[in-house]
């Protein structure tokens, strides 16, 4: 048994140094294209669609380009989930107050952020969200295989969708870029018509410029 | 000021006269200290007021962009709501500027004197431009740099025309968050800067008209060229300023 053991020992070292090194080389395959914004989208508080933008090419076939009136179909129907899961925030009752044993939300495909609404006045039984802390914030990302679709909503109900590779991090700067631009050169602008569609040149540019080269 | 002259107005009248420097120091000898709670306009310990220097004391210190650009778009959207055309609104941007620029000629010329010269009008006369040459000088790197923390980015005299000169500004910060529509394309924010410039050439007794124009190239989406005209009596002027010497 303990003359095995160095080399059931070895062999487990190598085998851990071989993968590491596949797993190096796959990544550095992958990065080539895993850094990519395939689209962007904003709604605005209506619900409508007044931004749409499709950036380099996905490799997925599940990310193909759909046209205008889908999109605002899309814009619609997310619209009204985000809503929905706004209000699915699960609840823990807070009756006893020496209950410490807290269940942590578990990382599912829908992050669902916990609320300060800590008061149902229909029930009896008062209830609080996992982190009362923070704001309900509804759907904040959405994962599949094949991408990654990430919502920011502003304070004032705008939302901003960006549709990215699902490996692609940092997308919360990425998206503080847009926000910044789109504060910018839309909400600066003395011509653009709040809640209309966005039809600005110096945001097309900034934007391009931001996110094109991903 | 108003009205034709052949002869440029003489300028160390104006400063030796009720000049806004002459008031402070007449009027509020010397208060180092600021304990004394007299009313009125107190002096800094170093006797700079705000016509030597501005309120913002430190040179990184400056204003917020976003909050101009607020402030401009608010002007511009007022100015819209009271028009009919885009010439009219032009007009109404470039007029918001003009009274601008004719303090603003009289805060630079104040500042560009030597410091302790207040009191004596006699070496206070170096500043203001007789010429059109070191006027738009005075513009391009007086003004520019007072304004918007840069000199302009080029000055050029109009090949046709001998009484035109272009200063082009290659981003301009009226223009830097605002796109017109493709409707408007003709309109120019930058009127604003153009009423500015404008209210600096009438104050200094060279009547003119300074309009703005977008000239967008690639690599500067928003740049722009102010044209300045200058009335026929100020190239008269200036000839014969020229036949007599005087620079």
């Amino acid at each position: 048994m303990r003359k095995v053991f160095p080399l059931d020992w070895a062999l487990s070292v190598q085998w851990r140094i071989w993968r590491a090194k596949t797993f190096l080389r796959r990544g550095a395959l992958k990065l080539q294209y895993v850094l990519t914004v395939y689209t962007l989208l904003i709604i605005n508080k209506a619900g409508g669609l007044v931004y749409n933008r499709d950036f380099s090419p996905s490799p997925n076939a599940s990310v193909e380009k759909i046209s205008t009136n889908d999109y605002l179909v899309l814009a619609g129907t997310f619209h009204g989930v985000h809503a929905i899961t706004k209000s699915l925030t699960p609840r823990i009752p807070t009756k006893n107050p020496t209950s410490s044993s807290r269940p942590s939300s578990n990382p599912n495909a829908l992050n669902i952020a916990p609320s300060l609404d800590n008061t149902q006045p229909s029930s009896q039984i008062q209830t609080t969200t996992p982190n009362p802390n923070l704001p309900v914030t509804g759907l904040e990302t959405l994962e599949t295989s094949f991408f990654r679709l990430t919502c920011f909503q502003t304070h004032t109900g705008t939302k901003f969708l960006l549709i990215t590779d699902p490996l692609m991090p940092n997308v919360d700067a990425v998206m503080k870029g847009v926000y910044e631009r789109y504060a910018d050169h839309v909400m600066k602008n003395p011509f653009y018509q709040l809640e209309m569609p966005i039809r600005v040149e110096g945001w097309d540019r900034a934007v391009g410029q931001w996110l094109g080269g991903r | 000021m108003s009205g034709p002259s052949n002869v440029p107005p003489s300028f160390s009248d104006r400063v030796s006269g009720t000049g806004p420097q002459q008031l402070l120091h007449s009027r509020h000898p010397v208060q180092n200290q600021n304990s004394s709670s007299s009313t009125g306009l107190r002096l800094p310990s170093n006797k700079k007021t705000i016509y030597d220097r501005n309120l913002n004391r430190s040179r990184n210190a400056e204003l917020g962009r976003a909050s101009f650009a607020f402030l401009f778009m608010e002007m511009v959207s007022y100015a819209q709501n009271r028009v009919k055309g885009i010439q009219e609104l032009e007009k109404r941007l470039n007029e918001q500027g003009h009274p601008l620029g004719l303090k603003l000629l009289d805060l630079l010329l104040y500042r560009s004197t030597p410091a302790g010269s207040s009191s004596s009008s006699s070496s206070a006369q170096a500043a203001r431009p007789l010429r059109v040459l070191p006027l738009l000088t005075l513009l391009t790197t007086k003004l520019y740099p007072l304004l918007f923390s840069r000199p302009a980015d080029s000055l050029e005299q109009s090949t046709t025309n001998p009484g035109e000169y272009m200063i082009i500004d290659n981003t301009p910060l009226t223009n830097q968050f605002i796109s017109v529509p493709k409707d408007m394309s003709q309109l120019s924010c930058a009127a604003f800067v153009a009423g500015i410039i404008e209210g600096v050439c009438d104050g200094a007794g060279f009547e003119s008209r300074v309009t703005s124009h977008n000239h967008a190239t690639d690599v500067w989406p928003n740049r722009t060229v102010f044209l300045v005209k200058f009335e026929n009596h100020v190239l008269e002027r200036e000839r014969e300023l020229e036949r007599a010497g005087i620079k």
